[in-house]
């Protein structure tokens, strides 16, 4: 008799604490993001050196060192200080801190993997249907509250995607590798602007650029100096 | 020959027409770094086209001395043959049409020796023009807009290259230049052996590098394949070769490479056999050619 009531308790036990996990796993998408926010709240402003690797289908551009400003909420600004580095306008994805401070309503919408880490997908769709974002979807790392990856759909420039890598600034909440995908227009100048010289190779260049339209910006970050207090002058 | 070769040079030299040329290009020079200096985030939005719409243009690092000596030598190196013609087509028909080519050849000197000094003088006149060329496109571009990386506009893609990896490219380019120019030269010097005055001689020139300059760039297939790897006027193009670079695995350009130094090399030994060619044919008519004028 005892022994039955000791498998009954058990049983209850283990039924309730797999509810309680269950609950603390799918916690309330808004609960969620909120912590986020809190996390990422903490970042007034940030001054990093970074490595910049840009590929574009029609663009040759070697490595280049840049230095990355940032400041709450939404101002980001990379400077290449001593040459040309063409980087993307939409940087909104790479404020996640804009994304998640704007009003919104979040929605549930299942696990993945992203770097082979179980994420949580949370759908942000505007209150405001005005703005220029449409729909952003986060993937977090629900166990180190980090968003890994981010695609935003905004009305002028399609689709973009960041996906964030942590590492040795982990303790800080930022990344150490960001990688920016965004849709590209093809470039074309008239040959006789341009008088190139035909080397033999030109076509098979003019078939890769049709095919691959999406470019690519990869940041590695070197260092960060956080809440130093930066000026709205530097991001204009 | 050297003093062959001082006579001809003091010959060329003393011409007033010789220094049209230099003038001329000075001029072109200034007019084009005028304007891009007052306008020349117009130029840079017109060579971006559609991408100033996604992408952050620094358009005042991008307009620095070393972007408007490229766009200098793009315009300009496609009309400098002209001014080549100028003088090249006057060294023998010139003399012709003034009555020294017979009193000259009555010299005891070869007529090979003569044909290759005024050759030669030529040769050094379109070099002294590349060099005014490169100290008034490259150095006062400099002084005048500073240095930065630049930007290459090609027909289909946009290549940046660092500020401390151009110069030896520059001076690649206008070494190779100067092969391209020397090759109009032959080639005015050529015809000018066909001459009794210099008129003829330069709109020849002329003529034929604008139709071959036309027949370079029309892009009809036809052309392409079976003329156009043949014209010295494609090949006069290779100096861009030289701000190419090779990429890596991951689409990053490489500093300090070319992307095809065999296609710029061929073009070289083209360019150098239509130079053999012109003037040996040259020194071959004129030493059978009877000296009337």
């Amino acid at each position: 008799m005892i022994k039955i009531i000791i498998v009954k308790t058990s049983f209850l036990i283990y039924i309730f604490l797999f509810l309680q996990m269950n609950a603390l796993c799918a916690q309330d998408p808004a609960k969620l993001m909120k912590q986020i926010e809190d996390k990422l709240e903490k970042i007034n402003d940030y001054e990093a050196d970074a490595k910049l690797k840009t590929e574009i289908s029609f663009m040759k551009v070697p490595d280049a060192r840049v230095k990355i400003f940032y400041k709450k909420p939404d101002k980001i600004k990379i400077k290449n200080e001593t040459g040309i580095s063409l980087v993307p306008k939409e940087t909104v994805s790479i404020s996640l801190y804009s994304l998640v401070k704007s009003p919104y309503q979040a929605l549930d919408a299942g696990n993945d993997m992203v770097q082979e880490i179980p994420v949580r997908i949370i759908k942000l769709l505007p209150s405001d249907e005005n703005v220029e974002l449409v729909l952003a979807t986060l993937y977090i790392d629900t166990r180190r509250m980090l968003v890994l990856k981010a695609k935003t759909t905004t009305r002028e420039n399609g689709t973009n995607e960041v996906e964030l890598y942590y590492g040795q600034f982990l303790s800080i909440g930022l990344p150490d590798k960001i990688v920016f995908s965004f849709n590209t227009q093809d470039f074309k100048l008239p040959k006789g602007v341009t008088f190139d010289y035909d080397d033999g190779s030109a076509k098979k260049k003019t078939a890769e650029t049709v095919k691959n339209q999406r470019g690519k910006i990869e940041i590695t970050y070197l260092s960060y100096s956080i809440n130093k207090g930066l000026a709205d002058g530097l991001f204009k | 020959m050297w003093q062959l070769l001082q006579i001809e040079l003091l010959k060329i030299f003393r011409k007033p027409r010789t220094y049209i040329s230099f003038g001329a290009i000075a001029l072109m020079v200034i007019i084009i770094q005028i304007a891009l200096k007052f306008d020349g985030k117009s130029y840079i939005e017109f060579i971006v086209g559609g991408l100033k719409d996604s992408l952050d243009i620094p358009y005042t690092n991008i307009l620095n001395g070393y972007f408007v000596c490229f766009i200098i030598l793009n315009l300009l190196l496609i009309h400098i043959p002209l001014l080549i013609a100028l003088v090249a087509g006057d060294s023998i028909a010139g003399e012709a049409n003034m009555g020294t080519l017979r009193l000259l050849v009555s010299k005891p000197i070869s007529r090979t020796g003569l044909m290759l000094a005024k050759f030669m003088a030529a040769v050094i006149y379109t070099a002294l023009l590349l060099v005014w060329l490169a100290f008034i496109a490259l150095l006062l571009s400099i002084l005048l807009f500073g240095t930065n990386d630049i930007l290459i506009a090609r027909n289909d893609a946009l290549e940046i290259i660092r500020s401390n990896d151009v110069m030896w490219r520059y001076l690649a380019a206008f070494a190779f230049a100067t092969l391209a120019l020397t090759t109009v030269a032959a080639l005015a010097f050529l015809l000018s052996v066909f001459a009794e005055n210099s008129i003829g001689p330069i709109v020849s020139t002329i003529s034929i590098v604008i139709i071959f300059t036309i027949l370079s760039e029309m892009q009809i297939p036809l052309y392409d394949r079976t003329i156009k790897p043949f014209l010295f006027t494609s090949h006069m193009l290779a100096w861009k070769g030289f701000f190419y670079s090779k990429i890596d695995a991951g689409g990053s350009s490489i500093p300090g490479t070319i992307e095809n130094i065999r296609a710029i090399g061929k073009s070289s030994l083209i360019l150098l056999l239509y130079i053999i060619g012109f003037v040996s044919t040259a020194i071959f008519v004129f030493n059978k050619k009877d000296i009337l004028s």
